[in-house]
């Protein structure tokens, strides 16, 4: 296996369900501070592909390389403490918590039973909540239960629970579904910002957003990647247009 | 001034005196004392219902096997009182002086290696923590680990129940058998059936309970206790914000465990028996029921819920013994759909704000004042 320079290195990926291919000997490369945008017919495999990395599949065969350490075999919670962020296709997060509580638990200290027990919430924690809330737009919703939230502050409530983890690695699952024009706006803006210091990989269908956000689109088809590139390049892609951007 | 509010709202301390008072000065000056023993028996239930307040309502795990970890630690002190009241002088008629009278019964002629521990007391206390914790442990783990919950769960501790009822039966000559271990008398040479020693213990009971739920609402109020509920309600969410899930129930599932074993070894001091009638699948059901009465998400609801039940049980089992069961069925039935979070769920929402909306007809401008001092 090779060693890389990426900040994720995927390479040979296989997941099959019953002999079905989700993942085809699947091969993607991220550099680091890359956002990359995955796009691609339903039933690609682009999900299924983010479960892989983050913990909740497990792969068949391939490897998972993050900052060179190979994670196929690690549990879902020791890729998240070393640096990967998941944001799920439906808003998860605490329904019957407030936004400040939302954020607090996903503070990465105290993580362990006994350090969960002796954590305090310090100025520090509260310091962090308040930069976390200022960048996600909760800020002056800090004490209002989560499940009252609208759809897309449920979204950016999520995303802000992993910032507040600090990943080098992003994953987001459609961040902006169910979102208005000027929501889709703001996590656009969101998004340009938050991808300073490390790496993102969005999966997302609305073309407009792709090309707004976008350094580097990849095409996923039947569980293999199509095409490749910019934007401009990967929308001329004949391929491209006959799976996907034609229909 | 603001900052001992806070802490009386966070530890909801107010409705914790309250039980005190009730508990410490209200009943055993009403009570006498063969009453009040019997609340003390219905307070150790009571260790079993905070637990599975902690298991069940924070933690979304239901547990039908807490009469087991109740029973090992009563039979852990069981244990040690049994062989206090077998000494070689009351026991010389029997034809191996010195052992339980039921292992001279079973022909046994040695006391077994595993009883050797128990004449000692610092052990025998040490024991009736470590034992259901230890138990608690090696299945929650196993079954957590692996991710099994829910109904599969609730099944297995079920099974566990079951298994340990028919161990502790079968092994009549280890264990009293059916019967139990009877005969209880003396704790390190203090009588322990006098009326005096009945109030001692009632009183430790009571500080050992208000000790516990102290606990329980300490770990409640923390980050532990946010991410308990954060588990119940989004368990891939908590697992992805690098938790490892299965620890946080381990730990909920044995901090349970070790309370009822508590309450296990108070029950065998203050009744003086203990029998495997209390470590099956009925009394475990029966525990669920006080903390579903209560309300599962209130600590101190989930002790009025033991007492209420179990005040109806003494009541109506010596009038109609034949109908109580089906009378705790329908109350269990009739709780979970009419209101789920119990006795705790109908104050909150229905006395709490009426007092409020009385409080504010009589005096709107202090109470005002009030709630902008809470905010603040």
């Amino acid at each position: 296996m090779s060693n890389t320079d990426f900040a994720l290195a995927v390479e040979d990926l296989t997941v099959s369900f019953d002999g079905f291919k989700a993942i085809d000997a699947l091969t993607l490369y991220i550099d680091k501070n890359e956002l990359r945008v995955i796009i691609g017919p339903n039933g690609a495999g682009k999900t299924t592909l983010l479960d892989l990395i983050c913990g909740k599949t497990r792969a068949s065969s391939g490897s998972i390389k993050f900052k060179n350490t190979e994670l196929t075999r690690m549990a879902e919670f020791q890729r998240v403490r070393l640096g990967i962020g998941r944001k799920f296709q439906t808003p998860s997060i605490y329904e019957n918590l407030s936004v400040f509580q939302n954020l607090e638990v996903s503070y990465p200290k105290g993580r362990s039973v006994f350090g969960a027990l002796g954590f305090k919430c310090d100025d520090e924690v509260r310091a962090r909540v308040q930069v976390v809330a200022q960048d996600i737009h909760l800020a002056d919703k800090l004490d209002t239960e989560a499940g009252l939230l609208s759809h897309g502050q449920k979204q950016w409530l999520e995303i802000g629970m992993l910032l507040m983890q600090d990943p080098e690695l992003l994953l987001l699952d459609e961040p902006i579904a169910g979102m208005s024009p000027r929501e889709r706006e703001m996590t656009a803006e969101l998004l340009q910002r938050i991808c300073q210091n490390r790496a993102v990989i969005v999966i997302e269908h609305d073309m407009d957003f792709v090309k707004q956000i976008a350094h580097k689109v990849t095409v996923m088809h039947q569980g293999k990647i199509l095409a490749e590139g910019s934007m401009d390049k990967v929308q001329s892609d004949p391929k491209v247009i006959d799976v996907y951007l034609g229909h | 001034m603001t900052a001992l509010k806070a802490l009386i709202h966070r530890y909801q301390l107010a409705s914790l005196l309250v039980l005190t008072v009730l508990l410490a000065v209200v009943l055993p000056l009403t009570l006498d004392i063969f009453r009040l023993n019997l609340v003390g028996k219905y307070l150790t239930y009571a260790f079993v219902a905070i637990g599975l307040v902690m298991v069940w309502g924070y933690g979304g795990v239901l547990s039908l096997g807490q009469g087991v970890f109740f029973g090992l630690g009563g039979y852990a002190m069981a244990m040690f009182l049994k062989l206090e009241a077998s000494d070689p002088v009351t026991t010389k008629i029997q034809s191996t002086p010195g052992i339980p009278d039921f292992m001279d019964w079973n022909q046994l002629t040695a006391l077994p290696a595993f009883w050797v521990p128990f004449k000692s007391l610092p052990f025998t206390l040490l024991a009736v923590i470590a034992v259901p914790t230890l138990l608690a442990w090696i299945v929650s783990f196993a079954m957590f680990k692996r991710r099994v919950g829910g109904v599969y769960f609730a099944i297995i501790t079920q099974a566990v129940a079951l298994i340990v009822t028919v161990l502790i039966i079968g092994q009549q000559g280890y264990t009293g058998g059916v019967n139990g271990m009877t005969d209880l008398k003396t704790l390190a040479g203090w009588d322990t059936r006098t009326d005096s020693a009945k109030y001692i213990l009632y009183y430790l009971c009571v500080a050992l309970l208000v000790g516990s739920i102290v606990l329980c609402r300490w770990i409640q109020t923390g980050k532990a206790g946010t991410l308990l509920l954060a588990m119940r309600d989004k368990e891939d969410r908590v697992r992805f914000s690098g938790y490892d899930v299965a620890n946080f129930r381990v730990f909920t599932f044995c901090l349970a465990a070790a309370l009822s074993g508590i309450g296990g070894a108070l029950f065998s001091l203050q009744v003086g028996f203990m029998s495997p009638s209390f470590v099956g699948i009925v009394p475990s059901i029966e525990m669920v029921i006080y903390a579903a009465v209560g309300g599962r998400m209130s600590l101190v609801g989930a002790v009025y819920g033991t007492l209420l039940v179990n005040t109806g049980k003494t009541f109506f089992s010596e009038s109609f013994p034949d109908l109580w069961l089906f009378l705790m069925a329908a109350m269990f039935i009739g709780v979970t759909m009419a209101f789920p979070m119990g006795l705790a769920g109908l104050w909150e929402s229905q006395v709490v704000p009426r007092w409020q909306q009385w409080r504010t007809r009589r005096a709107p401008v202090t109470v005002a004042a009030d709630i902008r001092g809470q905010q603040a």
